[in-house]
């Protein structure tokens, strides 16, 4: 028996209407764990680094992670891998809600999609029963409606659905996969999933999920609902409120947005507004929010509260969850957050992720205010700054005139619109729109994170280690008395001599080696999240979150039977983040494509940088272009990893 | 005929604390599985949210008795603006529907209070719910000791319902004579 997960993928040929069930290796549990890691695994043996995104050769993987559908508290996530058409590298998005663990109880860990149908279809898994349906009454409808009337026509209440609207249809780069209050919004893996001809993907299962010591298992559990009952009790003071506690930002929770109107930038990525959190807008904007929000809601098996219900007089209902009620608002000139709600509704039916989107369309009206773009190819836009974005909205995930171009995000639209469009997609990393975030001192170990991270987001990167120093060396120690998460105790001493100004500040402390370790640890927490499908919220992204390197051994053994410790798990993170690069390495990717926005910070330091990326590529055994040499892969038992490099003359036969 | 008390258990369900997690599923089929916790199936339940977020309904129910027929005629119910089924509230397992009944057998499922459990402590789906969705209430009431008939006269009345009273007697009166 197969324990946590099933032992057995969907394989779906969509060119000839194949369906198989198929045994996995369980020595690949071992080496990759599950979810991100299985799936680069896949991508790295099946998809050739040659193939187009929207090629029928490229394969579109839905995974479970390896502990999604056991007790653990937030294992509820799905990991949908593919090539991106956006950053070309491989594009991995993730989303929480309850599809991982139907899956997970239907009888499979992934489902992998490669060719492409020849119509719009559906997938309709019912535990043994596996059915490709057709899709074509479904065309063109909301992500969100869509999920609603599969379940009607299905007669399953309980089936979990994930879908795509228009934009995934007509393969905007920023199309989403919605399901119930989460989404798969990166990297364009929506347009994958249209270019494929899938719709929607249903599943309903009633089997088991098996542990392998359970009652050890379930102790685990226990502690880490109670650290989290108490830990909700304790928020942390003297960080902003969205940090202070655990889950994704509390962004449906809390109303007070002074930080985020007055620190990132409206528009473009251009202005801050550092007055704009004024009594007058408080009162209206939680005025607004208490109203549209009809519930606080959770994923599959997790107590926190994440996503709400949003309900608008005179639209249908959706659900939200982070940062996108200001996303739109923000990027439109809109000081009114019912707008943010409303335009967010139909985003959500669209199905296009609510960071890039809204960015791509405050790019396009930068572009016609700079002459750039011209009126022509505005004409019918209305005038008011909510009716240009609902306008804009509409072209783009229609494909229409000028909305063909931006569908595919500010880099490429800047490549084909030309005459100097380019400075104007200003805000990106890897051709991905990024945070609106622009900031004064360059902060080194945020450099590293935006400059090396494989997926070019900064969210799935941080975590664990504060965002500044506390101003007081009592608070300082204060926060250390309980830090038990660290991997070793050294951090906490970096941590204590972080000063907010001076010889021991940014730009310079913490030093590069520092850096380099605490970036290590933060992507580490990543890695093995995403391979075991828990929640950041519960664990990479909060600071002293309920799961950490010390238990974590603990869980996936008992859960798996696979032996487990910390130098182990060390050793699995190595070999997942190193696939993970050899995979993107193998695309193209190069040192000079491993920088953050020119205008991230006001102050820069080239030299420090330099010796920060160094630092970081000596440090994970990659070479100074950021490649991993021989030896580092054969240690992880890469070999055929380095012999293909080799093959391929990315790395010498030395 | 003398009062005795009784101890009620009783679970209070508040419809706004519930976020949707589903943890009360999770947590009951692990713990009825066959070694306790060795695996977990919502679908086992004796406990199922009825989620509909759209519409804003998050119903958690119990299962209870069961049925074997389906009603003949079933209500709604319009709450806040929100409508349930009757069957939306209803605790039986029946025909007319597969809750409450192991996916594999169809035989119905009730909920039992976590009576494994050492005592006092509480059912595990409450002690899952950070949210407080359920409360845990145990209560005692004076309850009419109702008086025991003898098993005999139990099974004199049953065939005295079936073939009436007076065949009962003539048979009894034939009986006796005989030994």
């Amino acid at each position: 028996m197969r324990y946590a997960e099933t032992g057995f993928n969907l394989e779906i040929d969509l060119s000839r209407g194949n369906i198989e069930r198929v045994e996995t290796d369980p020595r690949l549990t071992e080496l990759y764990l599950g979810g991100l890691g299985t799936n680069a695994k896949i991508l790295w043996d099946r998809v050739s680094p040659e193939t187009e995104p929207f090629s029928p050769d490229n394969l579109l993987i839905f995974s479970t992670g390896l502990l999604c559908g056991t007790p653990a508290p937030g294992a509820n996530r799905t990991i949908v891998t593919t090539y991106s058409p956006q950053t070309l590298l491989m594009g991995y998005s993730m989303m929480g809600g309850f599809f991982a663990p139907e899956l997970k109880y239907a009888g499979y860990d992934k489902i992998i999609f490669r060719g492409k149908s020849p119509k719009l279809i559906y997938l309709w898994i019912h535990n043994d029963k596996v059915e490709i349906r057709d899709a074509a009454h479904l065309q063109g409808r909301g992500a969100v409606e869509t999920q609603e009337l599969i379940r009607r026509e299905l007669n399953q209440p309980n089936a979990q659905v994930a879908a795509i609207g228009l934009a995934g249809e007509n393969r905007v780069y920023t199309a989403s996969i919605e399901q119930g209050r989460s989404s798969c919004s990166r990297l364009g893996i929506g347009a994958v999933m249209g270019d494929k001809r899938i719709k929607a993907i249903a599943v309903r299962g009633t089997k088991d999920v098996n542990l392998a010591r359970p009652e050890e298992f379930i102790e685990l559990c226990n502690d880490v609902l109670k650290y989290i009952k108490d830990r909700e009790d304790k928020p942390i003071p003297g960080v902003m409120p969205i940090l202070a506690g655990l889950g994704s930002p509390q962004e449906m929770k809390h109303v007070d947005e002074k930080w985020h109107t007055e620190n990132f930038s409206w528009g473009n990525s251009r202005v801050r507004r550092k007055d704009f959190w004024t009594k007058e807008v408080e009162d209206k904007w939680r005025e607004t929010q208490l109203k549209a929000r009809t519930r606080l809601i959770s994923c599959y098996n997790c107590p926190m509260k994440c996503g709400a219900i949003i309900s608008l007089e005179g639209m249908s209902t959706y659900m939200m969850k982070c940062f996108t009620k200001l996303t739109y608002t923000m990027a439109a000139f809109v000081d009114d957050l019912d707008f943010g709600f409303r335009i967010a509704q139909r985003a959500t039916e669209y199905g296009v992720d609510g960071f890039s989107t809204p960015q791509i369309m405050a790019f396009a009206f930068e572009l016609k205010e700079a002459g750039i773009l011209t009126d022509a190819d505005f004409a019918g836009c209305p005038e008011d700054n909510e009716g240009k974005f609902y306008w804009l909205l509409d072209r783009i995930v229609r494909r229409e005139g000028i909305g063909d171009v931006l569908a595919n995000g500010t880099h490429w639209a800047a490549q084909q619109i030309g005459k100097g469009a380019e400075a104007y997609a200003h805000n990106n990393i890897k051709k991905h729109e990024q945070l609106p975030l622009k900031l004064g001192m360059l902060n080194p170990v945020y450099f590293l994170m935006y400059c090396t991270g494989e997926k070019a987001n900064i969210t799935q990167i941080e975590g664990q280690f504060p965002q500044a120093p506390f101003p007081t060396m009592e608070e300082r120690e204060d926060f250390v008395k309980d830090w038990v998460h660290v991997p070793e105790e050294k951090f906490k001493q970096y941590l204590l001599d972080w000063e907010m100004r001076g010889e021991r500040s940014n730009p310079t402390y913490p030093t590069v080696d520092m850096s380099v370790d605490i970036v290590d640890w933060q992507e580490k927490m990543h890695y093995i999240d995403d391979a075991l499908g828990v929640c950041a919220g519960l664990s990479s992204f909060p600071l002293k979150p309920p799961y950490h390197i010390h238990n974590y051994p603990h869980f996936i053994s008992s859960a798996t039977g696979i032996e487990m410790d910390e130098a182990r798990l060390t050793e699995v993170y190595n070999r997942n983040r190193n696939l993970m690069r050899a995979i993107n390495i193998r695309r193209g990717l190069k040192r000079e494509d491993e920088k953050p926005p020119e205008d991230h910070w006001r102050k820069r330091f080239p030299e420090l940088e330099e010796k920060l990326l160094d630092a970081y590529y000596k440090f994970k055994g990659w070479n100074k272009d950021g490649i991993p040499t021989k030896e580092t892969l054969q240690k992880l038992n890469l070999g055929y990893v380095a012999e293909d490099l080799e093959q391929r003359g990315i790395i010498n036969n030395e | 005929m003398s009062d005795v008390k009784k101890k009620i258990k009783n679970i209070k369900i508040d419809l706004d604390k519930c976020n949707g997690c589903r943890a009360c599923e999770m947590i009951c089929s692990a713990f009825h599985a066959n070694p306790k916790y060795s695996s977990n199936n919502p679908a086992r339940s004796r406990i199922r949210l009825v989620r509909d977020p759209i519409r804003d309904v998050y119903l958690p129910v119990y299962a209870g008795e069961y049925a074997s027929a389906e009603c003949m005629g079933r209500d709604k119910y319009v709450i806040d603006g929100k409508e349930y089924g009757e069957c939306s509230f209803c605790r039986a397992s029946c025909p007319s529907r597969d809750a409450f009944k192991e996916p594999d057998s169809g035989l119905p499922l009730k909920c039992d209070m976590c009576e494994d459990l050492p005592p006092g402590e509480k059912p595990l789906c409450v002690q899952v719910c950070l949210n407080e969705a359920l409360i845990y209430e145990e209560r005692e009431e004076e309850a009419a000791e109702a008086e025991k008939p003898e098993d005999v006269e139990i099974g004199l009345s049953s065939l005295a319902d079936k073939y009436g009273l007076q065949t009962v007697m003539e048979t009894l009166a034939r009986l006796s004579k005989k030994e």
